[in-house]
């Protein structure tokens, strides 16, 4: 695969290792300490899915498609985790020159299909994406990782009732359902609680599981059906980072020196 | 302009990685095309944000897709899903808005598309068609198709005068000829000023010229424009179109930036968006001054050469 103007070798599953899982988190602090970059708590409490999907089971002619764009520190870690992109590419994070951008770039990253940042278009492209490989005979599957807020985005709706009435079986949704969003907890701004409950009423297959539970993630991601697929996660945001958890500020604000210094302390405790 | 561009679309169908979402429209009029692609025929539904995305999707998994509404619903509602997910990526999402201008005239303001080609002409990686004619249709949805970015296409109304006889589709042609003014209208428009320009004396009669495919910074001018340009009294831009992002400024541009002299310039453009009272799309145009007379009027009103 092509990460700017240099050729990776990626390996075909890389096993998440307990180990590997730390290390992701504590690099993802380290980058977004380094960068003076925000939006941690929802890095932190998505990360654990897309190290799964990026380990374990997304196949060469499978796409990733990061709906939710504020937690691409998150997906350039588990790229990073799982060989796809070097140590080099993230030490540019949010500098000038970077290809990683705070939000998912439209080019320069050949696992990065869409640029995104603004809810509510992923889920769409999603479907187009997986249209395209009913269309084109492929046996890909696409996986789609939208936000809780996002789902106030008439658009993302939009997307859900086309990708059931297309029976989009090659399309697997997760949900970061971290309950907060950028000015509240999505309970006070907009109420949709519980938010299974209002997909499904669709035609897909719906499910809650915990978002950081390895073995739910996995079974997720394994699941066939002849319909699209919804996974919501039930996540912590700012999981793992005691002062962080179940916090707004985490939305948004970068950590200072202090912070981060009992941030990485407690992940060696973790 | 519907029935040809159907026509043209059932044509190039056979193309195995052609796909056509509408957003709900065609009935009465796309049918032959539903028939033609069966699956490959994809009724969005009434969602056109994720019509276009969904096209966008489809288009990074290497389709030709052809996404197609009413023009305002095509372009100014999923405005950022064309910009985000089509135009950033390069894609080559076809958009086909019908009823361009104030095609759809007594429908109302919700239903114009005054403003369609300049907001679109801002984003990059797209390109705009404004067939003239029906016969424009054809040659028009190769040229769109085989491009290997997005294209917006705005269907209007055919406007040939009868019997008269069109040159060969090209992005600018002339269709008068005489000593006058030089007259760029872009799209349908031009139609409706042949036969006022033609009864016209030769010595006032304006160089009609029909402009199709824009930006004017890919389709520029042509030498024999440019020559009429230099004798004539003035240029006078015509389009159903708001004057901001328009034809007309960015022709000026183009001509201006290369030290192009102009004895005169006049712009006929849409004048609102909405007026006290509604009417068809002939009582629009005359509202904003695009109908032949006022056209005529502006063009004479140009002093002739040498006085």
């Amino acid at each position: 695969m092509q990460i700017g103007n240099r050729e990776i070798r990626v390996p075909a599953v890389s096993p998440l290792t307990p180990e590997a899982v730390l290390a992701a988190r504590r690099r993802l602090l380290t980058m977004h300490f380094e960068a003076g970059v925000g939006h941690i708590g929802g890095n932190l409490s998505s990360i654990d899915a897309m190290l799964v999907a990026f380990h374990e089971k997304l196949r060469e002619q499978d796409v990733f498609l990061l709906s939710k764009g504020h937690s691409a520190g998150a997906l350039y870690i588990a790229l990073w985790s799982s060989g796809r992109l070097p140590e080099a590419e993230l030490l540019t994070f949010h500098k000038d020159g970077t290809l990683l951008a705070g939000h998912p770039p439209a080019s320069g990253v050949a696992q990065i299909p869409f640029a995104t940042g603004s809810l509510g278009h992923g889920l769409s492209l999603a479907a187009g994406t997986a249209l395209g490989m009913r269309f084109n005979g492929s046996d890909g599957r696409v996986l789609c990782l939208t936000s809780d807020g996002e789902w106030q985005e008439g658009s993302t709706w939009e997307a859900f009732i086309f990708a059931c009435h297309q029976r989009l079986e090659n399309l697997t949704v997760l949900v970061d359902h971290n309950g907060l969003q950028g000015f509240g907890s999505t309970d006070d701004v907009a109420s949709m609680a519980p938010l299974w409950e209002k997909l499904q009423g669709f035609d897909a297959d719906v499910h809650a599981i915990d978002g950081h539970d390895l073995a739910a993630l996995r079974g997720a991601m394994d699941a066939r059906s002849d319909r699209p697929q919804v996974f919501v996660m039930r996540t912590v945001k700012g999981k793992g980072v005691s002062f962080l958890e179940n916090r707004m500020e985490s939305h948004y604000l970068p950590l200072n020196e202090a912070q981060f210094a009992l941030a990485m302390a407690e992940q060696n405790r973790a | 302009m519907r029935t040809q561009f159907c026509d043209a679309l059932v044509a190039r169908s056979t193309r195995e990685k052609l796909l056509f979402l509408t957003g709900d429209l065609g009935f009465m009029a796309l049918e032959p095309l539903q028939r033609a692609m069966r699956a490959r025929f994809i009724n969005a539904g009434v969602a056109e944000q994720n019509m276009v995305s969904v096209a966008a999707g489809l288009a990074g998994q290497g389709f030709e897709a052809w996404a197609y509404s009413i023009a305002p619903f095509c372009y100014a509602r999923p405005f950022e899903q064309i910009r985000n997910d089509v135009c950033f990526h390069k894609l080559p999402v076809k958009l086909v808005g019908n009823g361009g201008g104030y095609g759809y005239g007594v429908m109302g303001p919700t239903h114009h598309a005054i403003e369609d080609y300049g907001v679109l002409l801002c984003l990059p990686n797209l390109s705009v068609f404004v067939p003239a004619f029906d016969e424009d249709v054809p040659a028009i949805v190769q040229r769109a198709g085989d491009a290997p970015h997005a294209t917006y296409l705005r269907l209007g109304r055919g406007e040939k005068p009868p019997g008269h006889v069109i040159p060969d589709y090209a992005p600018w042609r002339q269709l008068t000829e005489g000593a006058g003014s030089v007259v760029v209208a872009v799209g349908p428009l031009a139609g409706t000023c042949i036969a006022s320009f033609e009864s016209m004396p030769s010595e006032r009669r304006p160089n009609l010229w029909v402009l199709s495919e824009l930006p004017v910074a890919e389709n520029p001018p042509p030498p024999t424009l440019l020559t009429q340009l230099a004798q004539a009294p003035g240029l006078v831009v015509v389009e159903e179109h708001v004057r901001r992002g328009g034809v007309g400024p960015e022709l000026l541009a183009w001509l201006t930036e290369r030290r192009y002299p102009l004895r005169a310039y006049a712009h006929a453009h849409a004048q609102a968006h909405h007026y006290a009272r509604y009417g068809s799309q002939t009582y629009l145009r005359a509202q904003s001054g695009l109908d032949p007379t006022s056209i005529v009027a502006m063009a004479q009103a140009q002093p002739a050469s040498g006085t």
